[in-house]
């Protein structure tokens, strides 16, 4: 019925193959096709931040990425940020601070506090809540949230001092 | 043993309750492990998808669903002419999944299909042909209640009691002569009488608008059948047992024949409590698929079909003496009811609590009318009708207080109800720190400074006025005695490692309620966090419990909880104290080891002990069972009872400033007391206030789903707004501990009560800020800026004849 495609792409590390609709996002191809379900579909529109994920080190709405734009990328999850430091931290972080509730926002919030705090080390309170402004959450009002990635930020800044 | 001529071990006393104690799902959540309906899959599972009605009102002339059929991959297309005795479901019975003859809203089920992929299924879809006869549509509740309205379920019933149009089948619906579908009237006192001896008499008509539940993880569920016929469900229902009784009546099959699994749900805020046209539909799809069958929501879906919070028209009048002794209340409300009834309806049961209750009200009366329009239908929503009477209480309480130049915050005080007293309405407040938390919330957000010299500011020259306001709140804290038990069972296994299973029949919904059983659990057992296993989500394992819903959980399934781990304890102590040859009051279980009560010492460790039992000749295996019944009793025909264990109450004190060239309203902070007992986890404690603080400040300011002519206009997050990280309040927390006597370690409910009170407290900011009383919400620019420029909504009020 639809044209498939066959692209090839790096995800969290592993170079994969993979033959796609055209029409497909990745985000279904990251569910359906490849079967890591971490990636949340929350509305199919880029409006709320469950399916966020790193493209060549860019944190994106992966509904709104096309399968076959995945093509020669590299493509990171909340599955293969296990193998990050930083997000183990911030995966701790979540956990301590009580950033969870339902937990259903909670891996796309994680992927973009890894590349916020990545690509803004120096980011305060105000930072990171306009830095995970795209990520909705219903249960939580935010707030552990933010003190939960501020927690890693301190944590980096104290331990970078001799 | 030789543990004599061992150095003796002491273990000093230690509490769990009170700490932060992180959530036992929170790394598989923040792991992204953890699974969804959403993401499961059984095998050989097909993808249903339904049709729902173009049309806002009207009847269903045929339905031609030979294309869809002929698609290849399809497996099942089905129509209400196909379901033999489709039943009505819903809170009136007078709902059936698939329509027959009529739509009735938007979100009307009209046809569904099951295929091998959901784009066969959608495609499916669009190849279903539904000719409809347009009907008059009804969307305001004023005019539907006009005589010779049109009707929105005008079936005549049979004298047989069969359906007229569906002879073979049930009733869905009783020939109504009105459209009127519930109505509520409640009285104590006499308020003719106490508006003759009142000094001052407000009234004033309010507006409350529709906002929806927003659960992150969109609806979905799988039906599958086994091979014996029985019925296995995986759902993100709040209320599995009330579910599988529905369910099986539903399907007239045997309860035991049908299992329910929760997998994790992604949010449930009431929104999961009532039996919803999908889900059956789901199981149709499966018995006519004969294969299991998955049906997923998409966001809009979610939007269009789910139910909403109940929007009101409510008119109060209320009066005072020139002490400030309140006298009367008289509250009419009209409840949009949308097409079909659910939770929405019901929510005067509540509303009238807050009227009657929540201050000193000699003379109270109450009357409800919920109407039949072609909106969508309303549920229930975290704070239950509470939102909405708290609204206009406490407007009236700021109004009162100024008409006889009392201090807002004195006025309150003074009317405030205290710990031992009964209201009219018979409810009984066994624990109540309402008093400390208006006194709290004031004094740490210097409201009575603020308040004044907002007042001196509010003819300067700055655009931007700053705003204090004060909202209180009563809310069933004990559970609340709906059904005919209000309980919750627990099964506790201790097994030969000293690792403790709870089985309990309370859901997990994100609230964290696994977490807080299982620290009462430890606590009570001497055990660290880590030695405890919940199973919690199948109705084939877990006690029964009546579902997740009026912020009962932690008390009720706490209580029971307790219940069971007591009993555990007494038989630990018990065995250890015919080992040791001592009384068993001696004994105490501490750090994972049973202890001497007096000196803390470390007999022997758990695990050993309980191996001991187990190989020794009189085996016991430590097991044990408790049902929690709350001391509540149900409301009689006249609402009058004492329907919870224990109440909960908060003050919330909001700041705004209000830019009043742009009509911008920001919260900037809000000062929170809550009397919730005891707290016992502190960390989900605070989760829950700030969850319920910003849910409400969306209640407040943002959110607001507009349907115009029956149609939702913004069924996505684009345009229905919720409140996004940058613009949180400040929020301060302060827990007023009463210790309820009733209380699992002393805790109450808390749940929905952050919600209640913020929307409000809003309310009376923007007055003290701008000197202008808005009566509608949300607080959007638009309509504060019209407000402020005298170009406010004007509601028509509502008389009792009216309503």
């Amino acid at each position: 019925m639809s044209l498939k495609h066959d692209i090839e792409f790096t995800l969290n590390g592993v170079r994969r193959q993979a033959s796609v609709r055209v029409d497909m996002s990745a985000l279904d191809m990251l569910r359906d096709v490849v079967g890591l379900t971490g990636t949340k579909y929350g509305c199919g529109e880029g409006e709320c931040g469950a399916c966020t994920i790193l493209v060549d080190g860019k944190s994106l709405n992966s509904c709104l990425l096309f399968a076959v734009d995945c093509n020669g990328r590299n493509i990171v999850t909340i599955e293969g940020l296990a193998a990050d430091a930083k997000a183990d931290a911030l995966r701790a972080a979540f956990v301590e601070y009580g950033a969870v509730q339902c937990g259903y926002c909670t891996p796309g919030m994680v992927v973009q506090a890894s590349h916020l705090l990545a690509t803004h080390p120096q980011a305060d309170a105000d930072a990171i809540k306009r830095g995970i402004e795209g990520n909705l959450c219903r249960c939580t009002g935010y707030k552990k949230i933010v003190e939960a990635i501020a927690s890693v930020n301190a944590a980096d800044k104290q331990g970078a001092r001799p | 043993m030789n543990g004599a001529e061992k150095k003796a071990r002491f273990i000093a006393p230690d509490t769990l309750i009170g700490k932060r104690i992180p959530k036992m799902d929170a790394p598989e959540k923040a792991s992204g492990k953890t699974r969804y309906i959403h993401d499961i899959d059984l095998p050989g599972q097909l993808y249903g998808k339904i049709l729902r009605s173009t049309r806002v009102h009207a009847l269903i002339k045929s339905i031609d669903t030979a294309a869809a059929r002929a698609l290849p991959g399809v497996h099942a297309v089905i129509t209400a002419a196909d379901i033999v005795n489709q039943r009505p479901i819903g809170v009136a019975k007078d709902h059936f999944p698939l329509k027959t003859d009529k739509v009735r809203s938007l979100r009307d089920e009209v046809a569904a299909v099951a295929a091998e992929s959901e784009q066969i299924a959608l495609e499916a879809l669009k190849l279903i042909r539904v000719e409809y006869e347009d009907l008059p549509i009804l969307t305001d509740p004023a005019e539907a209640l006009k005589p010779g309205a049109t009707l929105i379920h005008p079936e005549p019933r049979q004298p047989g009691g069969q359906d007229a149009l569906k002879p073979s089948g049930p009733v869905a619906f009783t020939g109504k002569p009105d459209n009127v579908a519930m109505r509520f009237d409640y009285c104590h006192g006499d308020v003719v009488q106490a508006e003759a001896e009142s000094d001052v008499v407000v009234e004033d008509t309010f507006k409350l608008h529709y906002v929806t539940h927003c659960c992150m993880g969109v609806s979905g569920m799988i039906a599958d059948f086994d091979s014996s016929g029985n019925l296995i469900m995986y759902s993100n229902t709040q209320v599995p047992f009330l579910h599988k009784r529905e369910f099986a009546e539903y399907l007239n099959m045997d309860p035991a024949r049908i299992r329910i699994i929760q997998p994790a749900i992604g949010g449930g805020f009431g929104s999961k409590l009532d039996i919803y046209p999908f889900e059956v539909i789901c199981v149709f799809l499966a018995q006519a698929a004969k294969r299991p069958v998955k049906l997923v929501f998409t966001r809009e879906e979610e939007f269009i079909s789910s139910p909403t919070r109940q929007p009101v028209l409510l008119t109060l009048r209320s009066g005072c003496k020139k002490d400030g002794t309140l006298t009367f209340r008289v509250v009419n409300t009209l409840h949009d009811n949308g097409a079909y009834t659910s939770w929405g309806a019901t929510t005067p049961f509540v509303m009238m609590q807050t009227f009657s209750s929540l201050y000193r009200v000699p003379h109270c009366d109450y009357h409800t009318t919920a109407v039949y329009t072609n909106n969508p239908y309303a549920g229930s929503f975290r704070g239950y009708g509470n939102l909405q009477a708290t609204f206009a209480v406490e407007a009236h309480m700021d109004k009162l207080a100024e008409a006889i130049g009392m201090d807002a915050l004195d006025f309150r005080l003074k009317n405030a109800q205290a710990q031992g007293e009964v209201t009219g309405q018979g409810m009984e407040f066994d624990s109540c720190g309402f008093k400390e938390c208006l006194d709290t919330a004031a004094e740490r957000s210097d409201f009575r400074r603020k308040f004044a010299e907002n007042l001196k500011n509010r003819n300067s020259s700055d655009p931007i006025k700053h705003g204090v306001g004060i909202a209180s709140m009563l809310h069933v804290g004990g559970g609340a005695k709906i059904y005919p038990s209000d309980g919750c069972g627990t099964i506790l296994k201790l097994d030969d490692f000293g690792q403790v299973t709870l089985i309990t029949g309370a859901s997990e919904i994100g609230q964290g309620s696994e977490t807080v059983l299982s620290q009462l659990v430890c606590e009570e057992l001497g055990l660290p966090m880590s030695a405890l296993t919940v199973v919690n989500n199948d109705t084939a394992i877990t006690p029964w419990d009546v579902g997740v819903h009026a912020s009962r959980t932690t008390f009720i399934a706490g209580n029971s909880a307790l219940g069971a781990a007591r009993l555990a304890k007494a038989k630990v102590l018990a065995a250890a104290a015919r080992k040791f040859e001592c009384p068993a009051s001696d004994l105490d279980l501490r750090g994972g080891h049973v202890i001497k009560a007096a000196s803390g010492e470390a007999l022997i460790d758990l695990p050993r002990l309980m191996r001991n039992l187990h190989f020794s000749d009189k085996a016991e295996l430590v097991m044990t069972t408790f049902y929690y019944e709350p001391p509540s009793s149900y409301q009689d025909k006249r609402y009058k009872g004492n329907v919870s264990a224990a109440y909960a109450w908060a003050s919330q004190v909001v700041e705004v400033e209000v830019d009043t060239e742009t009509g911008i309203v920001k919260m900037t902070r809000i000062t929170a007391a809550h009397d919730v007992g005891r707290v016992l986890n502190r960390l989900g404690i605070e989760g829950q206030i700030e969850g319920g603080v910003v849910m409400g400040q969306g209640y407040a300011l943002t959110e607001s789903l507009i349907i115009e002519n029956g149609v939702t206009r913004n069924p996505n997050f684009r345009d229905y707004k919720l409140v996004t990280a940058p613009e949180i309040p400040e929020i301060d927390i302060t827990f007023i501990e009463t210790m309820d006597g009733e209380g699992p370690q002393g805790a109450k409910g808390v749940g929905e009560a952050p919600a209640i009170c913020v929307a409000a407290a809003t309310a009376n900011a923007i007055y003290n800020a701008t000197g202008v009383r808005i009566y509608g919400l949300p607080f959007t620019p638009e309509r504060v800026y019209r407000a402020l420029h005298g170009k406010g909504e004007k509601l028509v009020p509502l008389t009792a004849k009216a309503a």
